[in-house]
This record gives structure tokens, C-alpha cells and sequence, in this order.
């Protein structure tokens, strides 16, 4: 393979990748509260349309993340009213959430369908871009990629370094306990499933104003469902969730390539198709098989309705 | 000591009422406790004592009634509320967290900078001055209910709280353990701390408390000083009646090994845990053996063999009634004719959130409750009601959530559950854990009238006179070895004592059985 096509697949991965992984880094924070909140395919959705007219409207993708988070975080906040305070059935809320928020933003969309942005301008680092094979894969990228990492890093430091992160994974763990203990459960669900909206959210503007800067219903295209699926496969641990998203990022644009360069090979495209999907799954099961590490970071109460009179 | 009367009281409760569906667990209860006081409040299983702390330190809320704090009206909204009061609690059912560490455990408690190194030297420190004994590096899932016990008290008093709640903190605790926690608790006192303290043993009471409130279904009943009681007329005043005597009655013949374990050695999975080193043992039908020690040498990875949850590698390393059991899990076990009372009762013993019944069916399901893969609910229901009448657990009927009952009755109903299945072998760990005194002899009883039906009874347990009063012989585990046995009337409970810390003489190459303090 000659450098450039190396290159230029890795380049690819990596943008493939950082949806997901801004999307489930705020969904496994909501989860290791002991919230599962199914919602992210919705809200995501709702981001991206969001994302998009605002930046229609006013020309600036800055705006567009901004709306995509807070239409991210006004889900966020439907949900968390519904599970948290009314305590509905978080996996029937979640389902709920995404149904609606697909089929709205398609309704909200519907004038901005025949519309285009200019592509974001990407922003390459200082030197480090003018490196050899890495230098144009890794790091001329558009600002949000950069932003998922520097999210990866501080979440991770965020649950294993702070004191609030500590809280949180308490309150995921045993929120008796953590009640007992003089905590306040049901702010700090919301707070963190308010976080999950807004990373989904902000995932959703990567799609519509960075990725393809276009509104297409049902552009969202399911990624929603894969960061649930990554967050769960890799155990609820941040370094994972990063391997499980370009993994999956890696291999789609892999068979992509495959498929569109004409090569004549004997399998047959659904195959390639599917093998993203199952190759992650593998991997990270393999990876994350240990039966002590997995109940080590799953959050113990996950989906369970708490309410401070026992 | 009590202070003059002058001084306000640090609490006081008036008339405070908690009412349950199925029970009132207060009703217009009164308390008072003055600064530097120890107050014990003392009960039958249920009477209402852990219902009126949890009211006091805000995790439930009183129906009715006035709570005064240093004199003045509060309703204490939650934890965090009666904690910014001053007020600190050990729980009787833990509220620790499993998958941290305890250093980060006891971070949750104590405000401020998260400082996990300065923490775990104050943690190692403040465990040293108490003799708690705990590695703050430890995860919580893995220690013992012993040690859990330990960090939660610790936990609480690395708070300086002015009141301090402890409820059945001592349950699982060694001798030696609760001696340095009571001089602890004096010195705390004499520095001004009110204590309000349960337990069950009536001696530490009298030991430990300047004045004791007694509590019986949900009412005060009685007051006493129980430095001029003995632990009899305090039982008397707990139960109202007196308490019943043992009965040794002498097993039938052929008194065959039911349960065998030769040379099981298992390396922990925990890098902390404690490994067992050939540990061999036998239990015929018709005795009860007790295991000795002090928790968290091994008890738990022994448990965990010999009930099946942890399967070990060769099976002839556990026999069960003679057939080869140690690659067996804990239900073929079961099938063979063992029935366990795991240490935890609430997780491992019972499902909390299940009902009485269908607690009693995940154990004792092939005493005909199904039929065809299909349930027989009645079946069931019998068997906890039974069990309920039999053991006499306060609850609100076979259908309440196992959560719902008394931390005393939730072990009743589970060793009576196993007791009441007639097993082959019996294997317990902590069998009167939180139990009230009438209701442990009756356990004991109970167990005494199996050995003499010929089940094969086996008794890990830290109360030393639990074991001396049932067991036929005694062995002592330390570091994950077994000390020989030795019938309990040829022993004492100094010589256990000095095995306990692993100083036996098998240990040593000698072959004579030297006098206990070689
Ligand atoms: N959440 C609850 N729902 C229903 N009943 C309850 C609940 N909590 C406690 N009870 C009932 O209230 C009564 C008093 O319980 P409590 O735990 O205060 O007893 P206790 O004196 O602490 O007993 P023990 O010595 O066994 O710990 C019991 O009959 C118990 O079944
Ligand atoms: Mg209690």
C-alpha cells in the first residue's frame, strides 16, 4: 500500500471514529451513574438537525455546536425528568426518547434538507502536521477531533483522578450507600445524564456541520446505537471506548475502500458490510473478558430506579 | 460520665411514631442523650431500634414527632443534613461501596481535597491507635464482613461527630477488637461525644454504657443502669421472660464422615485475599465442629470451597456424604444434601428485593416445590410460613420483600430456611449474627437438635462462646491453615486464643499435643 492510501485511511478512521467516541464517552459518564439512558441515536439526531440550522442561520459552526448541545442537553433533561424524578422505566424512557427524537428532528429538518455548508476549515497542528505518514492522518483535522481527545483525557481523569468522579462512580455503585453516606443521588444522576445529552448532542453537530455538512433524515444512521454498544463492550473504561471507536471507524472505511475500489474479491458485500460491526464486538469482548475487571467498572445499579426514601 | 442535669441534652426525641404498612415500628417513642453520654438501646429483633436511628440520622422520616437538637427543633432532612449537624452512623447493614477501595470509601465521608495517600497513612494510623486493622488499599468486595465492620467504624469516627450512632457495631468483631474500640468510645465520651450504641451482647452493654433504653415492638418498655443490672435481668427486661437453657441431647449411632475436605490448598484470586494451604477436615453425622479465628484468615476462601461458589480444581479435595463434590457447584452441592448460611445475609443469603417466598424457593426448590419445571407456589408458601411460625420472624408475611425485615429476623428466616430443609451436612458462618438473645439460643438449639437427628454441622464462627456452648470439637483457622482438632472439653479459651494467632503445635515439628502455653 503506498504511503498516501495508509494515510488517508487512518485520516479517514479517525474522523469516522469521533462521533462515537464524544457520544459514548457521555453516555458511559451517565451510565456509571447507574443511569442507562437508551436514548443517544435520538439525541444525537436532535443535535445534528439542531447543529445544522443554527449554523444555516447564522454561518458559524461555534454556534452550531452550541445548539447541538443544548438540544442534546433539553433531551437530557426530558429524560432525566421522566426516569429520574417520576421514576419511569429507564430502558422503556430511553427507547421512547430515541424514536422521538429521530422523528422530530426529521419534521424540523424538512426545510433544511436541500441545503449545503461549506466544509469547516480543518486546523493542522503547528509542525507535528508536517510529519511523514502520521503527520497528515493525525493531526490536520477539524477542531471537534481534537476535542474528543482532550474529552477522552479528562474524563478519564475526571473518574479515576476527582474527588466528583469518585462520587459518581459511588453513586453508580451503591446509591443506598452513597444516599447513607450524605450524598445527593438524584442531582448527581442528572447532572451526569445532562452531560450524556450534551457529548451526544455535540456528536451529532460533528455529523451534520463538520463530517458531511449536510441534513439528511436519518443521517445519524444508527452510530447512536454503536456508542451504546461501545460502552458496554468495553466495559465502561474510557481507553477502551476510544479502541472499540476506531476499530469500528478503521474497519468501516477499510471495507468502504475495499468495496468501492472495484477489487474483485469472492465475498459477498453484505459480508463486508457486517464485519465492522462484528469485528469491534470480538475485539472488545476479548479484550474485556476478565470477570474481575468487569465487575470492577460496571456500575452495580445500573438502570435501577433510586428514590431517597427507602 | 452523665452530666449535671443543667446542660442541654445534645438530642432529644419526643414522641416519635414510624408506622409501616405491615407494623408500627415506633410508637411515641421518647429518648434523651446528654453530651458525653453512652446510651444503649436495647431489643428484641424488630422492636423499632435501627428504624428510630435511621429517623435520627435522616435516612427515613418520622410519621409524628419532635426531634431537638442541642435544643433547639429540627427535622433532619438526610443523611448529608445530620451529618452537617454532627451526627455520624455505623450502619448494621453495611453502606460501603464494593468496588473501591477502602481508602476511597472513607474519602466519601470525610469533606475536603481527595487526598488518597495522606488518607491511607491517617487510615493505617487512626487503625493502628484503635486496633481496627485494615489496608486502605484493599477493595471493599473482597474483605471480610469482619473487616467491612472495621472500616465502617472507622469511616464514622474519622468524622468527629459530636453524636455517634452505632448500630450492632461489635457483631462481627473479635474480643480483642471490641476492647480497644471501648476504650476508644470512653475516650470520646469523656471528650464530650454522645453515644448511642445497639447491641445484642448484653455483657458489652454492661460493660461499655452509663444508661440503657428498652425497646419492645416498637414502644419504650423500660429504663435501667446497666452497670447495676446483670446480662440475665437485662434479658429479662429485653424479652420479658427468662431465657431458656441449652438441652445437649446425644446423637443416634453411625456417625459416618459426611463432609470431607483433604489437603485443599486454594491460591486466592484477590492479591490480598488469604490462600488456604492444605487445609484437611472432617465432619461426621451427628457433630457440630467449629472453626475458630479471627475474620479474614481465611474463612471466607473456605467458605467459598466448601459451599460450592468457588469450585475448586481437584475434585477428591471435598467429599460430600462420600461422593468426590469439589468440582461441583453450589447447587449439585446442594442436591448431595448440604444446605450453607453464608456470612452476608443480605446479597448472598437472600435476595433483598425478592419476597420470603421466593427466597425460600432459590435454596430449598427440590423439597417438592416444583413440578415439571413449574413452580408450586403453595409449596412454597408453606415451607416460609413454617419457617416464619418456627423461628419466630417478625415480618409482615411470607409475601414481604426480605429487604423489609429486621437485620435479627432476616437471619432467623435464613438459617431457619436452611435448618428446616433437614440437610445431610450443614455449613454456617456467623450463625447468630444480629440475632437477639433469646432468639440465638433458640438457633443454637435448633442446631443442637439437628446433631442429634445425625446432620453433620459445621460452625465458622468469631464468637468463641457461641462455639464452646455447641460445638464437639473445635478447630482454629489462621492464615489460611487449620489448626488439629480438639474436643471442646478438653480446650479453653485461652488455648484457642494462642492458636488463633496461629501457634499451635502442629504447626511446630513437635508430634506431643504440648500444654496451651508451650
Ligand atoms: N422498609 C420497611 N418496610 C416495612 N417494614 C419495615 C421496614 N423497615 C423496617 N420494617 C419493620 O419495622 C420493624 C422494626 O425494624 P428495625 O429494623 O427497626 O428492628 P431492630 O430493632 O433494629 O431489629 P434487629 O435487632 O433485628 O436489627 C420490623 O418489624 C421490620 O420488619
Ligand atoms: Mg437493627
Amino acid at each position: 500500500m503506498q504511503p498516501s492510501l495508509l494515510s488517508a485511511i487512518l485520516f479517514a478512521t479517525i474522523v469516522a471514529g469521533t462521533p462515537l467516541i464524544i457520544a459514548a464517552v457521555g453516555e458511559l459518564v451517565t451510565e456509571k451513574s447507574g443511569v442507562l439512558n437508551l436514548g443517544t441515536e435520538g439525541i444525537m439526531s436532535m443535535g445534528a438537525v439542531a447543529a445544522f440550522a443554527v449554523t444555516v442561520h447564522t454561518g458559524s459552526p461555534v454556534l452550531g455546536i452550541l445548539a447541538g448541545m443544548t438540544a442534546g442537553m433539553a433531551m437530557g433533561l426530558v429524560f432525566a425528568v421522566a426516569a429520574l424524578t417520576f421514576m419511569a422505566n429507564q430502558v422503556a424512557s430511553g427507547l421512547a426518547l430515541s424514536i422521538f427524537g429521530v422523528g422530530l428532528s426529521a419534521f424540523i429538518g424538512k426545510p433544511y434538507e436541500s441545503q449545503a455548508l461549506p466544509s469547516v476549515a480543518t486546523w493542522n497542528v503547528p509542525g507535528l502536521h508536517k510529519l511523514p505518514l502520521v503527520g497528515h492522518a493525525f493531526f490536520e483535522h477539524q477542531g471537534l477531533v481534537y476535542f474528543s481527545w482532550a474529552l477522552l483525557a479528562a474524563v478519564a481523569w475526571f473518574l479515576y483522578r476527582s474527588r466528583l468522579g469518585l462520587v459518581l462512580r459511588a453513586v453508580g455503585e451503591a446509591p443506598v450507600a452513597a444516599h447513607s453516606v450524605g450524598y445527593n443521588v438524584v442531582r448527581i444522576r442528572y447532572m451526569a445524564v445532562l452531560f450524556g445529552g450534551a457529548m451526544a448532542g455535540v456528536a451529532g453537530a460533528f455529523l451534520s456541520v463538520f463530517h458531511t455538512p449536510l441534513w439528511v433524515e436519518g443521517m445519524v444512521a444508527g452510530r447512536g446505537w454503536i456508542a451504546l454498544a461501545l460502552v458496554v463492550f468495553a466495559t465502561w473504561r474510557p481507553a477502551r471506548v476510544m479502541v472499540g471507536a476506531y476499530l469500528f471507524g478503521g474497519c468501516m472505511i477499510t471495507q468502504m475502500f475495499v468495496q468501492g475500489s472495484g477489487m474483485h474479491l469472492n465475498i459477498p458485500s453484505q459480508f463486508l458490510s457486517a464485519l465492522p460491526y462484528a469485528a469491534t464486538i470480538i475485539v472488545l469482548v476479548i479484550i474485556s473478558h476478565n470477570k474481575a475487571t468487569i465487575r470492577l467498572n460496571s456500575p452495580a445499579s445500573l438502570g435501577q430506579p433510586f428514590s431517597p426514601e427507602a | 460520665m452523665p452530666n449535671a442535669p443543667s446542660e442541654t441534652p445534645r438530642l432529644v426525641i419526643k414522641g416519635v411514631s414510624k408506622i409501616y404498612p405491615s407494623v408500627i415500628a415506633n410508637d411515641n417513642v421518647d429518648l434523651t442523650i446528654m453530651p458525653g453520654e453512652i446510651r444503649a438501646v436495647l431489643g428484641e429483633n424488630g422492636a423499632g431500634k435501627s428504624t428510630l436511628m435511621k429517623i435520627i440520622y435522616g435516612v427515613t422520616h418520622p410519621d409524628k414527632g419532635e426531634i431537638l437538637w442541642e435544643g433547639s427543633p429540627v427535622t433532619v432532612q438526610n443523611p448529608a443534613h445530620a451529618r452537617e449537624l454532627g451526627i455520624g452512623m455505623v450502619f448494621q447493614h453495611f453502606s460501603l461501596f464494593e468496588t473501591l477501595t477502602v481508602a476511597q470509601n472513607v474519602a466519601l465521608a470525610v469533606p475536603g481535597r481527595l487526598d488518597l495517600a495522606g488518607l491511607s497513612r491517617r487510615i493505617e494510623e487512626i487503625s493502628g491507635k484503635y486496633g481496627l486493622p485494615v489496608d486502605p488499599r484493599r477493595l471493599v468486595h473482597a474483605l471480610s464482613v469482619g473487616e467491612r465492620q472495621r472500616v465502617e467504624i472507622i469511616r464514622c469516627l474519622l468524622q468527629n461527630p459530636r453524636l455517634l450512632i452505632l448500630d450492632e457495631p461489635t457483631s462481627v468483631l473479635t474480643p480483642q477488637a471490641v476492647r480497644k474500640l471501648f476504650e476508644t468510645l470512653r475516650q470520646l465520651a469523656s471528650e464530650g461525644v454522645s453515644i448511642l450504641y445497639i447491641s445484642h451482647k448484653l455483657d458489652e452493654i454492661q460493660e461499655l454504657c452509663h444508661t440503657a433504653t428498652v425497646l419492645r415492638n416498637g414502644r419504650v418498655t423500660g429504663h435501667c443502669t446497666p452497670s447495676q443490672e446483670t446480662p440475665k435481668t437485662m434479658a429479662r427486661l429485653m424479652i420479658g421472660e427468662d431465657l431458656p437453657t441449652f438441652h445437649h441431647g446425644e446423637p443416634e449411632e453411625g456417625r459416618e464422615v459426611r463432609l470431607r475436605i483433604d489437603g485443599l490448598s486454594v491460591k486466592s484470586e484477590d492479591p490480598f485475599g488469604v490462600d488456604l494451604e492444605d487445609v484437611s477436615l472432617e465432619v461426621r453425622s451427628g457433630e457440630i465442629v467449629g472453626i475458630a479465628g479471627v475474620s479474614g484468615n481465611g474463612q471466607q476462601e473456605l467458605l467459598r470451597a466448601i459451599s460450592g461458589e468457588e469450585p475448586v480444581p481437584d475434585k477428591r479435595w471435598i467429599h460430600v456424604c462420600g461422593v468426590p463434590a469439589g468440582r461441583m457447584n453450589a447447587s449439585r452441592r446442594r442436591a448431595l444434601g448440604m444446605c450453607f448460611v453464608p456470612e452476608e445475609r443480605l446479597g448472598r443469603g437472600a435476595v433483598p428485593r425478592l419476597s420470603l417466598t421466593d427466597n425460600v424457593l432459590l435454596t430449598a426448590f427440590r423439597r417438592k416445590m416444583v413440578r415439571f419445571g413449574m413452580i408450586r407456589r403453595k409449596a412454597a408458601k408453606t415451607f416460609a410460613d413454617d419457617c416464619i411460625r418456627l423461628f419466630d420472624v417478625k415480618c409482615g408475611g411470607a409475601a414481604s420483600e426480605a429487604k423489609s425485615l429486621s437485620g435479627g429476623n432476616l437471619q432467623k428466616f435464613i438459617v431457619g430456611r436452611e435448618i428446616l430443609q433437614e440437610p445431610k451436612v450443614l455449613v454456617l458462618a456467623q450463625p447468630t449474627w444480629g440475632v437477639d438473645v433469646g432468639a440465638a439460643s433458640f438457633i443454637r438449639q435448633q442446631l443442637l437438635c439437628l446433631r442429634e437427628k445425625g446432620t453433620a454441622v459445621l460452625v465458622i464462627s468469631e464468637e468463641l462462646d457461641e462455639l464452646f456452648e455447641i460445638c464437639d470439637r473445635l478447630v482454629v483457622i489462621a492464615k489460611g491453615r487449620l489448626s488439629p482438632s480438639k474436643a471442646t472439653s478438653e480446650t479453653g479459651v485461652e488455648e484457642v486464643g494462642v492458636w488463633m494467632s496461629g501457634m499451635w503445635p502442629g504447626a511446630e515439628p513437635a508430634k506431643d499435643e504440648a500444654p496451651h502455653v508451650a
